[in-house]
């Protein structure tokens, strides 16, 4: 009300605001000089394509994590891809049956590197309430987890709450962890090549 | 007025079937007729053509497994839409046999309902086009419902079952 | 025809021009994991064959494994979209069985929040069918709505999504002024939204060009395949479980029941529409007649004493332990009870030895019914038609598999 001057705009401007921490690095005039894996990792995580794995009600919960109201669009990860090509991060939501289990897995062979496995609900990380012949026991057992998010269903928050330890995960990771002997040993575990 | 619709209908089955019917009985205000299960088809046929008892929906059906006896009871839901009456009828099958006519020619419905009751029972019916399992793994080879079998998978290691209960 | 790697010579003849599709279980459009493998002609469908079962989870096993009152939480899981008709529809088997008498304020109460549910499963199937036509705005102005009665659910129940809603007898306590505030707020809200989600696609050209005579099934074959709820009413045939078998007092309330013309996409989406105008009617008749009562039945072998008397009175310290062990006696019988849920009649067939687990507990699930359909639905339809009908018949995985 009352135009565009200069007092109405620092009247109403939202002072709430954080910006990111910059990384450790050497800085000069027009130049910022930090380490690759930094920047890297910085650009990563900010830029998350989940491919969201939504299999029940957990499923739900998930699509008002989206919505407006708890907005995951803000953390970076707007963009959802269903295609496992073009995403970074399996987001499994939702009790994972038997019968399942060979088309996650493929799923997830079917991304490329550098990929994480976020593992939404009690059912997705151990089975949940359903401990029964036809429900696998946790998808850790047929895929890698990074982030374990228990509930039933999580609250929104919690879950993202997880994908922000994703990011952390993302952040901090060495560039040359994929090729590591002991990445290799962990996927020969479970099988994966 | 609902006693005499419930008494019309056991007596316009009796009229025709009245060696298939073993038990009449009102559970909870619901007819159950308990039949033999030579004639069920011809039963139901009858009840979905007949102009006073028009019973063309199928509500559910459903397997039960009795172990004491070594049968398994196979219960059927039908409802007349056009004056609101429902009526339930069962049959029993031997455990050994459990075999039964498909009702997929009357009711289309019968098609999925039947193959559950096939995937978890193991009841075989006769005619239907499609036998096979349906929520199930295709590899599974016990019926999962029955009562001897166990609910939780046996080989999973990371639950403990005296910390649960069981 | 330079690179054909086929020798169009030992092709057989009848099988020349089809493609076979896989739908497959993840799939974004297809909201639930079930697969169809389409037999293609070109873009048309020829045949459609379903396989299910990708989150089959046993309930009805399980079921037999549980106490009564622990059985609630896994209903929830059923058609976890509207889980409070599951909750009270399990409540309202078990009470049967028991021959409990259940007090008008329950009854209404009930009516409520079962009228709240059935309003949130409509959101999601409209918008999720404005979703597959493109209309992505209605989407997440309905979802916004949706936080709304999940404000409402976690008053009363403290949960939002699989809200495992009062107790076999009532409710575990009264509705706090707080959820009364918060449903005369929704009551003010969300018919200006329905409103403008409703003059956003009930007579928008694309909409209705992409919607009309697709998908659609007549009366006597939804009949013949078990139809029941609004994909049934939309075909023409006003079959409400609310009316023809009235439960928790439905009888006192004054509604009309939305009746379709043709069976397809449009007239669902136009029933589901008008069922939502009509439960918002119900539930502003039921707040203004609600009587003064008791929250809960007498039903002391299932309901929990309060706290005082646990530490007072030996009875109540019993009943108490027997409720929280699950060793509560229940009478032997045979119960069919049915409640109308968001996609239908949902049935409940318990058989009761006595013990303090059902004997047999049978879900009657309406999508697994129906969706026995989708092929023939389907047969001679574009791809894009296909989508919009599985969308449209609102087909909840967690009720698909059970």
């Amino acid at each position: 009300m009352g135009g565009l001057s200069m007092e109405n705009l620092t009247a109403t401007q939202n002072r709430n605001i954080s910006l990111g921490e910059k990384p450790e690095g050497i800085e000069g005039v027009g130049f910022f000089a930090t380490s690759l894996e930094k920047v890297v990792g910085l650009a990563r995580k900010n830029s998350i394509w989940p491919l969201p794995f939504a299999t029940s009600c957990c499923g739900i919960e998930f699509m008002a994590t989206m919505g407006a109201h708890y907005d995951l669009g803000r953390f970076g990860a707007e963009r959802l891809s269903f295609s496992p090509r073009q995403a970074d991060l399996l987001m499994v939501m939702g009790t994972i049956a038997k019968k399942m289990g060979p088309v996650l897995r493929q799923v997830y062979e079917q991304m490329a590197e550098p990929r994480w496995v976020l593992s939404v609900g009690a059912c997705a990380s151990s089975g949940g309430i359903f401990d029964t012949y036809s429900v696998l026991q946790g998808i850790d057992r047929i895929i890698p987890v990074d982030v374990y998010v228990p509930g039933c269903p999580p609250r929104p928050e919690q879950i993202i709450d997880g994908v922000i330890k994703i990011q952390k995960l993302v952040e901090t990771e060495s560039l040359r962890r994929r090729d590591s002997p002991e990445y290799k040993a962990m996927l020969n575990k479970y099988g994966i090549e | 007025m609902a006693d005499s619709q419930e008494e019309k209908l056991v007596s316009i089955i009796k009229e025709k079937f009245e060696d298939q019917v073993v038990l009449v009985e009102q559970l909870y205000d619901f007819l159950t007729i308990t039949l033999k299960k030579d004639r069920i088809t011809e039963i139901i046929q009858f009840l979905y053509d007949h102009p006073d008892t028009k019973f063309q929906f199928l509500t559910t059906l459903a397997a039960v497994h009795y172990p004491d006896n070594n049968q398994i009871g196979l219960m059927y839901q039908l409802h007349n839409m056009y004056s609101n009456e429902r009526v339930r009828l069962k049959i029993y099958l031997p455990i050994e046999n459990p075999v039964a006519p498909t009702l997929t020619n009357i009711f289309a419905a019968a098609n999925w309902m039947e193959r559950e009751t096939y995937d978890f029972y193991g009841v075989i019916f006769e005619g239907h086009p499609n036998l096979k399992r349906i929520l199930n793994v295709d590899e599974m080879i016990i019926f999962p419902m029955r009562k001897e079998y166990p609910l939780e998978d046996q080989t999973r290691e990371d639950k403990e079952d005296d910390m649960f209960g069981r | 025809m330079d690179n054909a790697t086929v020798d169009i010579d030992k092709v057989k003849p009848e099988e020349k021009q089809y493609s076979y599709l896989n739908l497959g279980p993840t799939h974004p459009a297809t909201h639930g994991i079930f697969q169809n493998v389409l037999k293609m002609d070109g873009e048309l469908i020829v045949e459609a064959e379903p396989t299910i079962g990708y989150i089959h989870r046993a309930f009805e096993k399980l079921a037999e494994r549980r106490p009564y009152n622990q059985i609630t939480p896994i209903t929830d899981r059923l058609n976890y979209c509207s889980a409070p008709i599951n909750n009270i529809g399990w409540h309202m088997t078990v009470e049967k069985l028991l021959k409990a008498e259940i007090p008008k304020r329950v009854q209404y109460l009930r009516v409520i929040i079962m009228e709240l549910a059935r309003i949130t499963d409509h959101l999601i199937c409209n918008a999720v069918i404005g979703v597959d036509t493109g209309a992505l705005t209605g989407f997440v102005y309905m979802f916004q709505q949706r936080e709304l009665v999940y404000e409402i659910y976690e008053e009363i129940c403290g949960a939002r999504l699989t809200t495992n809603i009062g107790r076999i007898g009532g409710f575990e306590r009264d509705f706090s002024p707080k959820a009364w505030e918060k449903i005369s707020k929704f009551m003010k809200e969300f018919p200006v939204v329905l409103k403008e989600f409703d003059n956003l696609l009930s007579r928008n050209r694309i909409f209705m060009d992409r919607t009309i005579g697709v998908g659609g099934i007549k009366a006597d074959r939804a009949l013949n395949y078990s139809f029941t709820g609004p994909n049934l009413r939309a075909a023409g045939v006003d079959y409400d479980v609310r009316v023809a078998r009235p439960y928790s007092s439905y009888e006192d309330f004054d509604f009309t029941i939305p009746v379709g013309l043709n069976g397809d996409v449009y007239d669902r989406f136009m029933v589901r529409q008008g069922e939502m105008w009509q439960s918002l009617s119900i539930i502003k008749q039921a707040i203004e007649k609600l009587p003064e009562g008791p929250f809960h039945a007498e039903v002391p072998e299932f309901y929990l004493p309060p706290k005082e008397d646990v530490y007072n009175n030996m009875e109540a310290l019993i009943y108490q332990f027997k409720i929280v062990m699950g060793e509560t006696e229940v009478p032997k019988g045979e119960v069919y009870h049915c409640v109308e849920g968001g996609n239908g009649e949902l049935g409940f067939y318990l058989i009761s030895d006595g013990g303090r687990t059902p004997f047999r507990l049978h879900f009657r699930r309406p999508c697994f019914i129906f969706y026995q359909a989708y092929p023939e639905m389907i047969k001679g339809s574009m791809l894009s038609d296909a989508i919009l009908t599985m969308s449209s018949m609102n087909v909840i995985a967690g009720e698909l598999d059970a």
